[in-house]
């Protein structure tokens, strides 16, 4: 009953490691790199959750310092994770570009139509 | 100078970041040049110095950003390791530029030259801030500026194929990137420290039952870092990204970036965990034998059996990534020496290798192996330092490539473990077969019509690589100051050990 | 659209208020929310507004693409030079308390001025985007 009980106060964790996989998966299995640029950002996204879940401290409030509170929550996950999505934001549309690139050059976005028209490489 | 000193650690990041931002400003191919010239050099001098400093002062070096105390505020921490790696990154870098003018005038178009330029010094600035900072979240801070800088780096290839490369580089890196922050963010969840130092002092008094995040902190930064190390099995991004990138972004991603991922993991498994919770609770040196063996001989095999000349040099380093990562494998005063003294000794060796391709390509504009027949004759100098830097590679006594593999053997036989020097003896063979392709076709073979007009490429590309090969050949006659630094740097690793 | 009077005419009418809406947002952002990002973002809008109904050509007129790829390394190199005056007092880099009279003073003013770098980057990054995008379906 407890182990039930642990693993359900810790769900964000779960809802965390589900999205990583999944969106690891996206990348692996996908052909199309739209799609699997779709993934790699469910992938990144899973792991703002992970940073950001666990920096609100139950009971916390916003981390501006006044007499009428004790507990605060952590602000240091929620500017990391700003930098993160900035990284994240840049790396996805650095991705699309390139996308466009190779579709004015190979005329598709499908990764196994390419290797067909170059060769595997 | 007094008003400089207590600046250095930051200095040498900061210097490539306004030449950047500069280049990308002034827009010209020829003045932003001019701009990443001055840079890199300003830089090299910098981390030498601050080298210097390091090794004089024999502490780490502190630096705190804004002013803000540690463990709070971002902290710069120089000790003789990362002042090694950054000196080895500026230096390349700097001596690279001349070279690199007349190269990216003739394979870049003329309105997206800056940019190059630009994109250039953005990598060396990620680089050197991961190797200088003392703060897991802001190695990967600049771990992205460096990789997002290398896609585009990449990406300015001549062939559409560079555009792919590119892309499965950007996947891939990206998945590595992230897979490093996912094992910070359980590290910060654990000791509630970004501090490289200060992690490691609270990991070794984390209560027992943190354990097994702390492990699994330690596969994902692993598996991370070693996808930016292009570790075999994690090599496949690596090949095509050489082969397909401009060839002065070949000479320097090949003679750094790999490097600087190397440095990290050292950081890591030894300053980090080693010091923290002691290596033996983790078996990763276990792992680490197994791969590097397998990248000694498989990707040796590949660059046996590969036609296009860069891509057998690409195959050729994820296999010389397996002689650096053995010695970290081997975690003994000289299995470690050798590998930092590899660092420095495979980025001369093939920045001098690549440099040579690109002269080709400057002159022919391909490098398939069976264009390069005749060159022998044709571009004596160039193909002299390729033979010279091939024996390098080869590991013949009298190179800078036997010192690190002598090193590496004395450390195997320290372990007892006498098979690993048959291994590394026998994979050189396999470099002398790669090596001795080229060398054949250069030398025994009749030039081709395109061939026979080629010549020599002009003094400013020639001076970069004689200074190379030269180096190649001083550093496997004397060591005292390769192996030397290499030997404080592994002293300062395993110092900490707990 | 050149027929389209009541979108000629109502964009101009929008169009400095947006401009202005950037602005209180830009330096409303250290009391709510907002900052440089978000203002860099409204004010690259009224480029690409302007794009959008008066046309690409008309708009590199008023905004040439040379002064936008100018503008990005500008933003960051006013961001970064914050922190060079503290080299001068003695103090570590990023140290932009020097900049005011004060501790505070000088953070207050650093901070704002590494916002309007942002802004700045931010503003001309997303034209020059929109200017790359619109010149590809015509070549």
């Amino acid at each position: 009953m407890k182990a039930i009980i642990d693993a359900v106060s810790h769900y964000n964790y779960f809802i965390t490691f589900f999205l990583m996989v999944a969106g690891l998966y996206v990348v692996i299995s996908r052909g199309n790199m739209i799609k699997k640029l779709i993934g790699l950002t469910l992938f990144q996204s899973s792991v703002y959750l992970l940073y950001v879940a666990p920096g609100k401290i139950i009971g916390g409030t916003a981390p501006i310092i006044d007499p009428a509170f004790k507990v605060y929550s952590n602000p240091l996950p929620h500017v990391l994770i700003l930098t993160a999505i900035v990284v994240g934001v840049a790396t996805l549309a650095l991705g699309l570009a390139l996308v466009v690139r190779i579709n004015e050059a190979y005329g598709t976005i499908e990764e196994d139509e390419i290797f067909a028209r170059d060769g595997e490489i | 100078m007094k008003a400089i000193e207590p600046h250095l650690p930051v200095l040498p990041v900061l210097i490539p970041l306004f030449g950047a931002l500069f280049s990308a400003f002034f827009r010209r191919g020829a003045s932003a040049w001019l701009v990443a010239l001055v840079a890199t050099w300003l830089a090299a001098a910098v981390s030498c110095w601050l080298l210097a400093k390091a090794l004089a002062t024999g502490m780490p070096i502190s630096y705190q950003l804004g002013g803000w105390a540690v463990p709070w505020g971002i902290e710069y921490r120089v000790d003789v390791l990362n002042g090694f790696v950054g000196a080895l990154v500026t230096t390349i870098g700097a001596v690279i530029m001349p070279y690199a003018r007349r190269s990216v005038a003739h394979e870049i178009d003329q309105h997206v030259q800056a940019w190059f330029y630009t994109m250039y010094l953005l990598c060396m600035t990620g680089l050197l801030g991961i190797t200088l900072t003392g703060d897991a979240f802001n190695v990967f801070v600049f771990l992205e500026v460096s990789s997002l800088s290398t896609y585009v780096l990449i990406a300015m290839g001549r062939h559409r194929r560079a555009v792919l490369a590119a892309y499965q580089y950007l996947i891939v890196g990206t998945i590595g990137a992230t897979f490093y922050v996912i094992g910070i963010g359980l590290l910060y969840l654990v000791t509630g420290s970004l501090n490289l130092a200060d992690i490691s002092a609270r990991l070794a008094t984390a209560p027992p039952e943190f354990a097994r995040p702390v492990v699994t902190a330690l596969g994902f930064l692993t598996i991370g870092i070693c996808l930016k190390l292009a570790l075999f099995p994690l090599h496949v991004w690596l090949p095509n990204a050489y082969a397909y990138a401009p060839s002065v972004a070949t000479v320097f991603l090949a003679a750094t970036a790999t490097k600087v991922a190397v440095y990290l993991l050292l950081r890591f498994f030894f300053t980090v965990f080693g010091a923290g919770i002691g290596l033996a609770s983790v078996p990763i040196p276990e792992l680490l034998f197994v791969f590097s063996i397998a990248a000694m001989f498989i990707a040796s095999f590949s660059a046996a059996f590969e036609n296009n000349a860069k891509r057998m040099l690409a195959y050729s380093s994820i296999a010389q990534i397996g002689y650096i990562t053995l010695g970290i494998a081997l975690a003994n005063q000289s299995g470690l020496t050798g590998s930092i003294v590899h660092l420095l000794n495979h980025a001369i060796m093939k920045a001098t290798l690549f440099m040579a391709l690109g002269a080709v390509a400057f002159r022919l504009g391909v490098v398939q192996i069976s264009d390069l027949a005749g060159l022998g004759r044709k571009m004596p100098v160039t193909m002299a330092t390729f033979v010279v830097a091939g024996l390098g590679i080869i590991g013949v006594p009298g190179t800078a490539g036997f010192i690190s593999k002598w090193h590496l053997a004395l450390g195997a036989l320290e372990k007892g473990m006498w098979p690993l020097v048959f291994a590394i003896v026998s994979s050189s063979l396999i470099a002398l077969v790669y090596i001795g392709r080229v060398v054949e076709v250069a030398y025994f073979r009749e030039p081709a019509a395109a061939a026979n007009k080629a010549h020599d490429p002009p003094i400013s590309m020639l001076a970069p690589m004689l200074l190379l090969a030269a180096a190649t050949i001083w550093f496997g006659l004397d060591t005292r100051a390769s192996v030397g630094i290499a030997a404080e740097g592994a002293k300062v690793l395993l110092g900490g050990l707990k | 659209m050149r027929h389209d009077i009541i979108l000629r005419i109502g964009a101009k009418l929008i169009l400095p208020f947006i401009l202005l809406f950037a602005l209180y947002v830009h330096f409303h952002g250290e009391y709510g929310p907002g900052g440089g990002f978000q203002a860099g973002v409204i004010s690259a809008s009224v480029v690409i507004l302007y794009a959008l109904i008066f046309g690409v050509e008309p708009t590199k007129r008023a905004v040439p693409q040379g002064l936008v790829e100018r503008l990005i390394p500008l933003g960051v190199l006013l961001y970064a030079s914050v922190g060079l005056p503290a080299f001068f007092h003695g103090r570590n880099f990023l140290d932009y308390g020097v900049l005011g009279r004060d501790s505070a003073s000088g953070h207050a003013l650093g901070i704002l001025l590494i916002e309007t770098g942002v802004l700045i980057t931010v503003a001309s990054t997303m034209v020059a985007i929109f200017y790359a995008f619109a010149d590809r379906g015509r070549t």
